[in-house]
């Protein structure tokens, strides 16, 4: 599942009249986690949302986003591959555990192999076994670790993430952002993570860009 | 019949405070008394228990007689047809515009005509649609002008034809915007957004998401609904009386026919199929129960199936057209109406009358005044009334902290899931027997039972969203709860309060077979009046009652969104 870098060429964001990210360019190269850090609030999300081609109504935003060699800034979101991991990631909650996962899984696995790659899916979420579970009654963590892999199991060529261990105790987290950061190296996916945290930036080792304060929006204008 | 009510109410309510401990308890008296009271009226008579016409000892007698009727298997299949085929229909119809619109740029478009489409009373938009559809309809002459040059009405098709496809069309039309409005209201909940992006994310187009992601919970929240437009559509009468085949017609009409029959005695065989046709109702809800797990089970497979495809563009045109149509031939038929009630000489097939006269205006008017203010005082006073039972009963939900559980919503349904021809023809035996039929408190209790659950469903959610720290800091400041409602909650509701109020309205204003049944045919209303004139052969007069009728509800909506946009909303009055 080898892929080629991401790049963001001049890629700027604005809400309504006011500029939040001022034209940002950035080459990840596969398997290199990049980190986008700044306070929240500040856009970091809405970012993420153009790269996926899901911004809100209101924002607006620009520039070029190159996967594997081809320009996907207006491409549908469900055919630019990229896998969104979000802070408190939920899982559907009318399909158990295994079915979220073979949801991921593309139509060409099928019958028996399909099975075979959710159960291996379920083992490596520490989940063997349980693919018939409801999956509301997941803990926390265990919620995170089946995400990741519903994430992963639909073969994305990039990975976007989103403070995806924020919601997590300090402990789980800690061991959460080990397995995710460890599967973008093994896969040599490239990544970019958003967060507010000096030290994900640093477990992440890759070029960290600063996301300066916005400038405070003048108090009345907010609701237009 | 009002001192046991009252005793009931009182005895039911575990009260501790003077108001508005006893409104809940009084509102499911209110709905529960008349139809278990309507359905023992159907059920003895059915049996031969009448002493009034003479029936003394339970018998079989009615149900053999009924079997005997030739025309019985025909009117059976015929409610089955077009009510289990309109549901379907409807049900596809409304899901398709909503998984190929919703969130899209034509989606604001579409739902602000949804509103004015669902206030739209049942007669008069089977009367526009029939000037649509008839062979002398207007897409004939359309047609006529345009390609085939038909000089006379083709014979090609029949004005009430003898499938019922017409009247499948009329409940469609009637149904989807219902459907797609309850639709919208179950969506947030059913599936947030950040659902529907999380599959697109997996890769899945927004259709296919939608059915696999969205369309699952949200059926659940939408079932109560669906068996309402069922049991609506297998026992409806005035849209029949409209658009259905005479020869024989569905069940629905076989029993108003036989209850207005001169000879009393066919009030027995009435009886009995008027508790055939609850029975045909309960047994289709059960059936689409289990049809609904059975497609369910086989459906399944086909969500985790990893099929992600879904045609894009050309899919959501294919998926959106029906609905669009049929918007777009209510809003037609509704058009019609007016231009027929100022149409002067109009010969097939001119697309367009060749001069307008208010001729009929002004020959209608004497008789539109009188069904025009009934039906405008009945609505009023059934939409205020049911205004005041609603607001108690959800205070009284916050208050005490309890909000309606499932089986309390499926109470409040129940009136729109028992045919209405048939605890009403009940209710008619026993009003009848008291003496009390055409009696003017009787009749607006019976819209109420229908307008009620309409303004609950639309108030409820509304009021429970009410961000409570207002009323928590007026409370905190010494206010009393009532003072609090007074000049808190209603003020900041004053928007969902209006239109509650107008939708309460609309229903009444549509009310047909209550109005024929519990007011004994003396008290006319626009719904009676249009109805009776759908066999004079008078298309002027006729374009003029069902306009009348339809422009009532339509006012009203007008009128409340007017009005509720001079009051405060959140947010505002800061300062």
């Amino acid at each position: 599942m080898s892929a080629g870098a991401l790049e963001l060429h001049e890629v700027w964001l604005a809400l309504g009249p006011h500029q939040l990210l001022p034209p940002l360019s950035l080459r990840i190269a596969p398997g290199t986690i990049a980190t986008v850090m700044g306070p929240s609030g500040c856009g970091k999300s809405s970012l993420l949302a153009y790269l996926c081609g899901v911004l809100e109504p209101g924002f607006r935003a620009g520039g070029r986003v190159v996967l594997d060699g081809s320009d996907i800034a207006t491409t549908a979101p469900e055919r630019r591959r990229l896998g969104l991991l979000l802070q408190d990631e939920k899982l559907f909650p009318h399909l158990s555990v295994g079915e979220n996962l073979a949801f991921a899984l593309p139509a060409r696995h099928r019958g028996r192999e399909r099975r075979r790659l959710v159960e291996a899916a379920l083992g490596e979420a520490g989940l063997a076994g349980h693919g018939d579970r409801d999956s509301v009654t997941l803990s926390g963590g265990q919620r995170a670790r089946v995400a990741l892999m519903r994430t992963l199991l639909a073969e994305p060529l990039a990975l976007l993430l989103d403070e995806p261990f924020a919601g997590l105790d300090q402990p789980l987290k800690h061991q959460f952002r080990q397995v995710i950061f460890h599967k973008i190296r093994t896969l040599g996916l490239p990544a970019l993570l958003v967060t507010h945290n000096l030290d994900d930036a640093t477990a992440a080792a890759g070029p960290v860009v600063r996301w300066a304060e916005p400038p405070p929006a003048p108090l009345g204008e907010v609701e237009s | 019949m009002a001192p046991p009510l009252r005793q009931l109410g009182v005895r039911v309510a575990a009260w501790r405070r003077p108001w508005p401990g006893p409104i809940p308890a009084l509102t499911l008296a209110l709905l529960l008394v008349p139809i278990l009271a309507g359905l023992s009226g159907m059920v003895l008579p059915a049996f031969g228990w009448l002493p009034a016409l003479g029936g003394k000892a339970l018998s079989l007698e009615p149900w053999r007689q009924l079997a005997a009727q030739p025309e019985l298997p025909r009117a059976l299949r015929l409610s089955l047809t077009t009510g289990i085929g309109a549901t379907a229909l409807s049900l596809v119809i409304a899901l398709g515009l909503v998984a190929a619109l919703h969130g899209r740029r034509p989606w604001p478009a579409v739902e602000r005509v949804l509103a004015p489409l669902m206030a739209l009373p049942h007669a008069a938009a089977a009367v526009g649609l029939a000037f649509l559809l008839a062979p002398s309809g207007w897409l004939a002459r359309l047609a006529a002008a345009a390609i085939t040059g038909w000089s006379v009405p083709p014979e090609l098709w029949t004005d009430r034809d003898p499938q019922g496809l017409a009247l499948v069309a009329g409940l469609v039309a009637k149904e989807v915007p219902y459907l797609l409005l309850m639709i919208l209201a179950a969506l947030p909940q059913a599936a947030p957004a950040h659902r529907l992006t999380a599959a697109r994310m997996l890769g899945y187009g927004p259709v296919a998401a939608w059915l696999k992601i969205v369309l699952p919970p949200l059926y659940g929240q939408i079932r109560l609904p669906i068996y309402a437009v069922l049991a609506y559509s297998l026992s409806v009468v005035d849209m029949a009386a409209v658009l259905a085949p005479a020869t024989p017609p569905p069940l629905a009409l076989l029993v108003v026919r036989w209850l207005n029959d001169p000879d009393l005695t066919r009030h027995f065989v009435a009886a009995a199929a008027a508790s055939l046709q609850a029975l045909v109702v309960a047994a289709a809800i059960l059936a689409w129960a289990l049809g609904e797990r059975i497609l369910a089970r086989w459906l399944r497979p086909l969500l985790i199936d990893g099929r992600r495809r879904d045609g894009g563009t050309a899919t959501r045109a294919i998926l959106a057209a029906p609905g669009l149509m049929i918007i777009a031939a209510a809003t037609a038929g509704l058009a019609l109406l007016a231009v027929w009630s100022v149409a002067g000489p109009w010969r097939f097939p001119a697309p367009l009358p060749a001069t307008l006269s208010l001729d009929a205006w002004s020959r209608s008017l004497p008789r539109l005044v009188l069904p025009a203010l009934n039906t405008l005082g009945l609505g009023l006073a059934a939409a205020l009334l049911s205004l005041i039972l609603v607001i108690g009963c959800l205070e009284n939900e916050q208050r005490r902290h309890r909000i309606l559980t499932r089986r309390g919503l499926w109470l409040l349904y129940l009136p729109l899931l028992i045919p209405q021809v048939s605890f009403l023809f009940g209710i008619e035996i026993l009003a009848v027997a008291a003496g009390i039929d055409g009696n003017i408190p009787a009749l607006l209790w019976g819209h109420v039972l229908f307008v009620l659950p309409y303004v609950f469903l639309s108030l409820g959610d509304s009021y429970r969203a009410l961000d409570p720290r207002h009323a928590q800091s007026a409370l905190s400041l010494g206010a009393s709860p009532r003072r609090v409602l007074w000049r808190i909650k209603l003020p900041l509701l004053a928007r969902p309060v209006m239109i509650a109020a107008a939708i309460g309205f609309s229903v009444s204003v549509a009310l047909y077979v209550p109005t024929l049944f519990i007011g004994g045919g003396r008290v006319a209303t626009l719904a009676t009046e249009t109805v009776a004139l759908v066999a004079s052969a008078d298309r002027r007069l006729l374009a003029v009652h069902a306009l009348a009728q339809a422009a009532m509800p339509l006012l009203a909506y007008g009128l409340a969104l007017a009005l509720s946009a001079r009051a405060p909303r959140r947010g505002e009055g800061k300062a």
